[in-house]
């Protein structure tokens, strides 16, 4: 099979782009799961939620998605917040965190798509807006601006929550719950406060993160499924708790999928990130043992 | 128990190295435990002896060097297998079968241990009266159909020995099980060990509180910064400088 | 009851069960009805052997499943095997992949150990899609025989061959549960680095529960072309196989066999009636809803509710 070089450039510019997206939506799980060591299976439904939610103000009030992502954003965050505080009642309190706690997430992810799918069925749904189409051209590289829109607010949302995790009070103290929960104790800091502002934060992330979905592709329900395997491998190959990493990893499996899905076609592409997955899983050092 | 003198080493480490990236927890470990010792092994917070416990009974993988036991070779040989060739150790922090009575919690170590050793198999019936001798010994016979959630720290340390025990070792490392005990309530523990050491089992008693190792130590092991910088008869070990500055700072 | 003694009297069970519904029973819709609850019993058991038992939570279910129906489709193309032949055939190749995967991610804990799971099971589906010979993404049409083979209706028959096959995985259960295989699986639950320095050697006994908890799935699911007549990955693979195999053992009880019995006949019976009544999407709402409930207020199911958690356990 040739390869041609066109394609290929084209691929990979297209798994950059895609990787980016894809940070903004591992963004919520970096916190939720490699900084809590909270669970969260079901962050794929609140991405959805948001793509959903965006669909139908963007198709009633034609406002612009982004713009509908952004404002979504402190209402999840309040949502997460809600969760979170289910989650401590029920199960870290009790200690039974693992089987429960993921069994609890499980549920949370299936009863998001069926309630997706009550409310707006199944058919794919999609969102109008004046990036979505048009594309830019540097000689034979294409750039679609449904992609590259959604890549520039996605490493926005990412740096700055990087700013705000290193500069903000609130922001240092989730870092030091991820490192050490019992310093924080000690300190007098209350961890299931800060954890539960963190985990708020998390999902807000994902409002964005489904509002940029819809963008570059549009959705239906069982969409989801194919983002835990995509979302834990960026995770895990990202080193769990470090962002920039979380990025690098997030690029690596877009530009894989791109590449799989241009020269043996789409049918192929969930398995590459599940593929990524085990083979991360099967390889990495004690850090993920016994975790 | 007197140490017959030209026996063989019961354990032999040579060289034990191990870390974790880029910090080495242990530096090239030697040790010698002959059999029916007593052995005393002391260090700072962070010396390394519980990470040195969990190399030699195969939780922690080492690095570098070598353990054998009995004459076997143990590098390469999973925890389990150490438990059965007869190697011991109680946790730190005990963790019981929280789902099974203290009578199962030693059925464990006694179906899947001892009765995994070539020889005579023990029947359900042994098992079952083993169990209840062994939790008769350590003083917890009367709760034996119990759950372990409502034993006392003292009681789960107790029972934490006692699942060591149902595993009929020849060599026990007791990881630190007297930690946060009143003084009557080490006494009654460091009374048991004496009284397992009596009985022919080889004790490496890893702890903090001075009192005790001394009294029960024939001899005493100090590990500092992950190197073992003592190792000797007790007073003497004590009266080292190295291990003076160790414990008091510079 | 001992081990044998068990074995026999359900059998008998079993047995007068299936003598009374085919005799009695007119309505075909029972036994389209009765096999798909008696396939959920089987999940749920077989799920529970690594979930309840051991600890483990494997997403993964409709690897196992769909599995042993592709197994069958691609018997049913190459030469025309009875089924239970099949089922036979579907257990041996998703034993063999219960023993591979468990092997690959038993290292893991804990939610990894779940999550590689749900990425084998997109693995597996991927491949199947891509496979032309038992029809890809498009799915392959089955054509179910009238007659079964020795009196009745076909239906009637795959219900039979369910029934034992429920049979067969109960008293399996059962016999790893009291035997010292499932003291040790036990162990293992509780705490893994424990067991281990107890003696019990957990890779092996983990690698015996991934298989048998496969297996029992492949089988399973080897019948399901003859009852759908088509099969396709997207069914198939549903996720909803693996929200109900892992909700049923949950909300009956995963500490004994009789937990995935009471969730799967609770939940099997009510997703039965919902998507006759209501709406099939509905119907996997309220399953949904029903784990979460469950897992916040009564985390130890049904069988935890009757019955206090102590149970003094035999073993040998």
């Amino acid at each position: 099979m040739e390869i041609s070089l066109d394609l290929l450039v084209n691929a990979i510019v297209a798994g950059l782009l895609l990787g980016g997206f894809y940070a903004a939506v591992t963004l919520g799980v970096t916190i939720s799961f490699g900084m809590l060591d909270i669970v969260n299976i079901a962050h794929p439904a609140f991405i959805m939620l948001g793509s959903f939610i965006t669909y139908a103000i963007n198709s009633a009030f034609h406002l612009d998605p982004i713009l509908i992502g952004v404002t979504m954003m402190p209402a999840f965050l309040v949502l997460g917040m809600a969760v979170y505080q289910i989650y401590y009642y029920a199960f870290e309190r009790r200690g039974q965190e693992s089987i429960q706690g993921l069994a609890f997430f499980f549920g949370l992810l299936f009863v998001g798509e069926v309630a997706l799918i009550l409310v707006f069925g199944v058919d794919y749904r999609f969102v109008e807006a004046a990036y979505i189409g048009p594309s830019l051209h540097f000689g034979f590289v294409e750039l679609p601006l449904r992609m590259l829109v959604p890549f520039v607010v996605a490493l926005a949302m990412v740096g700055l929550l990087q700013l705000f995790l290193g500069r903000s009070f609130i922001g240092r103290a989730i870092l030091a719950v991820a490192q050490d929960r019992l310093a924080l104790q000690l300190m007098a800091a209350n961890p299931s406060r800060v954890k539960r502002i963190a985990f708020g934060i998390s999902i807000a992330t994902a409002a964005l993160a489904g509002a940029l979905l819809i963008i570059i592709q549009p959705v239906e329900p069982s969409i989801g499924r194919d983002y835990i395997g995509r979302i834990f491998a960026i995770c895990v190959l990202g080193g769990m708790t470090s962002i920039p990493g979380m990025v690098a990893g997030a690029m690596l499996i877009g530009i894989a999928e791109s590449i799989t899905s241009t020269f043996y076609g789409p049918s192929w592409s969930p398995a590459v990130a599940f593929g990524f997955l085990l083979l991360a899983l099967a390889v990495r050092p004690a850090g993920i043992l016994g975790r | 128990m007197m140490i017959a003198a030209g026996r063989q080493p019961l354990l032999t480490v040579g060289g034990l190295t191990k870390h974790f990236g880029g910090f080495v927890a242990l530096e090239d470990i030697d040790l010698q435990v002959m059999p029916g010792e007593r052995l005393g092994l002391i260090g700072p917070n962070g010396s390394g002896k519980s990470t040195f416990v969990n190399c030699l009974c195969g939780t922690l993988r080492h690095d570098g060097g070598t353990i054998s036991f009995d004459g076997y070779r143990l590098d390469r040989v999973s925890a389990h297998q150490r438990t059965r060739r007869g190697l011991a150790r109680s946790f730190q922090l005990p963790k019981p079968f929280r789902s099974l009575s203290l009578l199962d919690n030693l059925r464990i170590p006694l179906l899947y241990a001892v009765n995994a050793r070539p020889g005579a198999r023990l029947s359900a019936a042994a098992i079952e009266e083993r169990s209840l001798q062994i939790l008769g010994d350590v003083g917890l016979a009367d709760k034996a159909r119990q759950l372990p959630r409502d034993l006392t720290q003292v009681e789960m340390r107790k029972l934490e020995l006692a699942r060591a025990l149902a595993s009929a070792p020849r060599l026990l490392f007791a990881d630190e099980a007297m930690a946060g005990l009143s003084p009557s309530e080490v006494e009654e523990i460091l009374g048991l060990l004496f009284r397992l050491n009596d009985d022919g089992i080889t004790i490496v008693l890893i702890e903090h509180i001075m009192r005790a190792v001394m009294s029960f130590s024939t001899r005493l092991v100090v590990l500092v910064a992950g190197r073992k910088i003592a190792d000797g008869a007790p007073d003497e070990a004590i009266r080292n400088p190295e291990v003076e500055r160790a414990y008091l700072g510079e | 009851m001992s081990a044998g003694r068990f074995w026999a009297v359900s059998f008998v069970v079993a047995a007068a069960l299936l003598v009374l519904t085919r005799w009695q029973i007119q309505n075909e819709y029972f036994f389209f009805a009765g096999y798909v609850v008696l396939q959920y019993i089987v999940l749920a058991t077989a799920w529970n052997i690594l979930g309840g038992y051991t600890g483990y939570i494997n997403f993964g279910t409709a690897a196992f499943f769909a599995v042993g129906a592709y197994t069958a489709v691609v018997l049913h193309k190459l030469t025309p095997v009875p089924v239970p032949v099949m089922i036979v055939a579907g257990g041996i190749v998703s034993g063999i992949i219960g023993l591979g995967m468990g092997y690959l991610t038993l290292r893991l804990k804990g939610v990894f150990f779940a999550i590689a799971t749900l990425a084998m099971a997109i693995v597996a589906q991927t491949l199947i899609v891509n496979w032309d010979f038992v029809g890809g993404a498009r799915g392959i049409y089955v054509i179910r025989p009238q007659h079964g083979p020795l009196v009745g209706g076909y239906i009637q028959y795959l219900y039979s061959l369910m029934l034992l096959l429920t049979w067969f995985s109960v008293a399996i259960a059962r016999t790893i549960e009291r035997s010292r295989l499932g003291l040790g699986l036990n162990a293992i639950r509780d705490d893994e680095q424990t067991a281990e320095a107890a003696g019990v050697p957990t890779l092996r006994l983990k690698l015996i529960a991934t298989t048998v908890s496969g297996a029992l799935m492949g089988m399973s699911g080897a019948p399901l072309p003859y009852y759908v007549t088509y099969l396709d990955p997207s069914s198939s693979f549903n996720l909803s196989y693996a929200v109900n195999s892992v909700a049923m053992p949950m909300i009956g009880g995963m500490t004994s066999w009789v937990g995935p019995i009471i969730g799967a006949v609770l939940l099997g019976t009510i997703q039965q009636v919902a998507t006759v009544t209501i709406s099939s999407a509905l119907n996997l709402l309220i399953v949904g809803l029903l784990l979460i409930g469950f897992v916040i207020v009564a985390p130890n199911g049904i069988v935890g509710l009757v019955k206090p958690r102590h149970r003094a356990r035999g073993g040998r």
